[in-house]
């Protein structure tokens, strides 16, 4: 099999593919995959200000009712596999996107799967502003909106970003096992061909671009972490 | 004028109940330097978080100007809350935001624009000596700078009060100084109350009008800072004044008929002169150090002494009233076993 790969018949194939099909699907990916996060960090980032200023001793407690059921919920999203997920939101996405075949309609699930680990990653950034600046916010009179948006936010934007990073890498992750349902995207070439078809080849190069996805989106997130964070000295 | 009657402040906490004031009253007159010392613990924290709410007292009142704060609304209070402004241990400056951008701060907060904010802030700035770190961060800053930029960010509302919660306890003894003198200049220039909180003697003796000794939640000495000092007479006030340990914790055996005199001394005066010698020329009595400690802060010298004596009251009485002579000296008989 592996001495199959590289006869130059199916090489010529692969290459075949990768010109026609490859760029599309890229295209596809990205999209999907900056899109959905974009609606997860919507949804996400405010949970994960909840998280935080809704606890008991937080800047603006919440109904505990609510605050235990907002973390259920929020795990019990992040336990469902998301494979088995995106077949769950099948009504939804049908709902929403009015089919629950092709790119966009991929969306639908990878937001829902992302956001609940968006508000986690968010909850997790929040609770590291020093609780010492809250106090002093309060003590200057803020209230706890102006906390939240001139505080709390601003002074984790440094570990926001890494843990956006993170985010959009699993969701890119994620579109690409969307392709078994008919997600679009390199994942559903690297299934079609690699899979269903034996072509090796392409599924190779599939990886091999995803792969090159991820360094681009952390090489981006973390220059961005360290560009954003003032707390680094002997910077300008 | 602030006026804090029988505050009472008791946290509820899964061991039970932490008394952490008890019924604590003094009144802090406007335009006083104001300091509250005690040992970590005390509840001097805790005493100023009261003083604009950050903790609501379980019983008791604080008053500011006639106004009753744990009467105000959450909304009221954060108004009031820019009249009476904190500077901290840890500095607590935005990390993220610029000099100029920590000092606009409490001025967004209530909505001026952002050039008024701006030029206030310049001015501000100004005035701790750090208008040409404008641009800067505070991870480039030290930490002197860093609480002049606190400094300025909490004046920015033109408050009222400023209370400072350990404002030096980070900083080296120059800095202290510097950041202390410019408090001094503040509470001159613009007529601001100051309250300090801290467990440095120092602290309270360089620039403090005012005292209170805070022991275990409850104020065991109160009033002007040189009385106070001159002659502590509680425990936690001993502590303070001779760190080293009170000469009555200290084993020393007396001599043969031996008592003791203890002399308390503050001011510029009574520093520089050959006291003990003279006393043993021009009264022919001789004294022994039995212990002494002494505390040169900035303009005043505040020390201790126990001169054990050999002799009978006579003896006795002559040495007090030749110590007492000068006025910034104070002389005590005590017994060693005294508590």
């Amino acid at each position: 099999m592996l001495s199959n790969i590289f006869e130059s018949a199916a090489l010529n194939e692969a290459i075949d593919i990768f010109i026609h099909e490859f760029p599309m699907a890229l295209w596809d990916t990205v999209y999907v995959t900056i899109l959905a996060t974009a609606f997860a960090i919507v949804i996400g980032l405010p949970l994960g200000v909840m998280l935080v200023v809704g606890e008991k001793n937080g800047i603006l407690p919440l109904n505990s009712a609510f605050m235990k059921v907002l973390n259920v919920v929020i795990n019990l999203l992040r336990s469902v596999p998301f494979l088995i997920l995106m077949i769950l939101v099948f009504p939804l996405t049908r709902l929403i996107v009015g089919t629950t075949v092709g790119t966009t309609a991929s969306i639908v699930p990878l937001v829902i799967a992302a956001f609940p680990f968006v508000a986690r990653l968010a909850e997790s950034s929040l609770r590291e502003v020093n609780p010492n600046t809250i106090e002093m916010a309060q003590s200057m009179g803020a209230s706890p909106l102006q906390i939240i948006m001139k505080v709390m936010i601003p002074e984790s934007i440094p570990s926001l970003i890494s843990n956006a990073t993170i985010a959009i890498t699993t969701i890119l992750g994620y579109t690409a096992m969307s392709g078994i349902i008919g997600g679009g995207g390199l994942g559903k070439i690297a299934i079609n061909y690699g899979y269903y078809r034996y072509k090796y080849l392409v599924m190779v190069f599939a990886v091999i671009l995803l792969i090159l996805l991820v360094q681009v989106f952390q090489t981006i997130g973390t220059k961005l972490a360290i560009k954003t964070d003032k707390r680094l000295k002997n910077k300008s | 004028m602030i006026e804090i009657k029988n505050l009472s402040k008791t946290f509820y906490t899964s061991d039970g109940e932490v008394p952490a004031l008890k019924d604590v009253s003094i009144s802090i007159p406007d335009g006083d330097i104001y300091g509250i010392i005690g040992m970590s613990g005390a509840g001097k924290s805790t005493l100023v978080r009261c003083i604009n709410m950050l903790e609501r007292p379980t019983e008791g009142t604080v008053i500011i100007d006639g106004e009753d704060l744990g009467a105000l609304s959450e909304k009221e209070l954060r108004m009031k809350r820019h009249d009476i402004t904190m500077i901290f241990q840890g500095f607590n400056l935005l990390m993220q935001r610029t000099v100029l951008k920590n000092v606009t701060f409490p001025l967004e907060l209530i909505g001026v624009n952002k050039e008024e904010a701006e030029n206030k802030a310049l001015e501000l700035l100004k005035i701790v000596g750090l208008e040409n770190k404008t641009k800067a961060f505070p991870a480039q800053l030290s930490g002197g700078q860093q609480q002049r930029v606190a400094i300025a960010r909490a004046l920015a509302t033109n408050p009222k009060v400023l209370l400072c919660d350990e404002a030096t306890s980070a900083l080296d003894p120059d800095t202290t100084r510097s950041i202390l003198s410019l408090l001094r200049e503040i509470n001159k220039d613009l007529g601001i109350t100051i309250i300090i909180i801290t467990h440095q003697m120092s602290v309270v003796e360089s620039i403090c009008k005012h005292v209170a000794i805070l022991d275990n939640g409850e104020v065991v000495e109160e009033g002007e800072v040189g009385q106070v000092f001159s002659h502590p007479k509680s425990n936690a006030a001993k502590k303070l004044v001779f760190p080293d340990g009170d000469f009555a914790n200290q084993a020393f055996i007396p001599r043969e008929g031996e008592r003791f005199i203890r002399v308390v001394y503050n001011g510029a005066q009574a520093t520089g002169k050959p006291l003990i010698a003279h006393m043993a020329v021009e009264i022919g009595i001789e004294a022994s150090i039995s212990y002494a400690a002494t505390s040169t802060i900035a303009d005043k010298q505040y020390g201790s002494m126990i001169l054990g004596i050999v002799g009978g009251d006579d003896e006795i009485k002559h040495a007090i009233e030749y110590l007492s002579r000068d006025a910034d000296i104070l002389a005590e008989e005590v017994s060693v076993n005294a508590e």
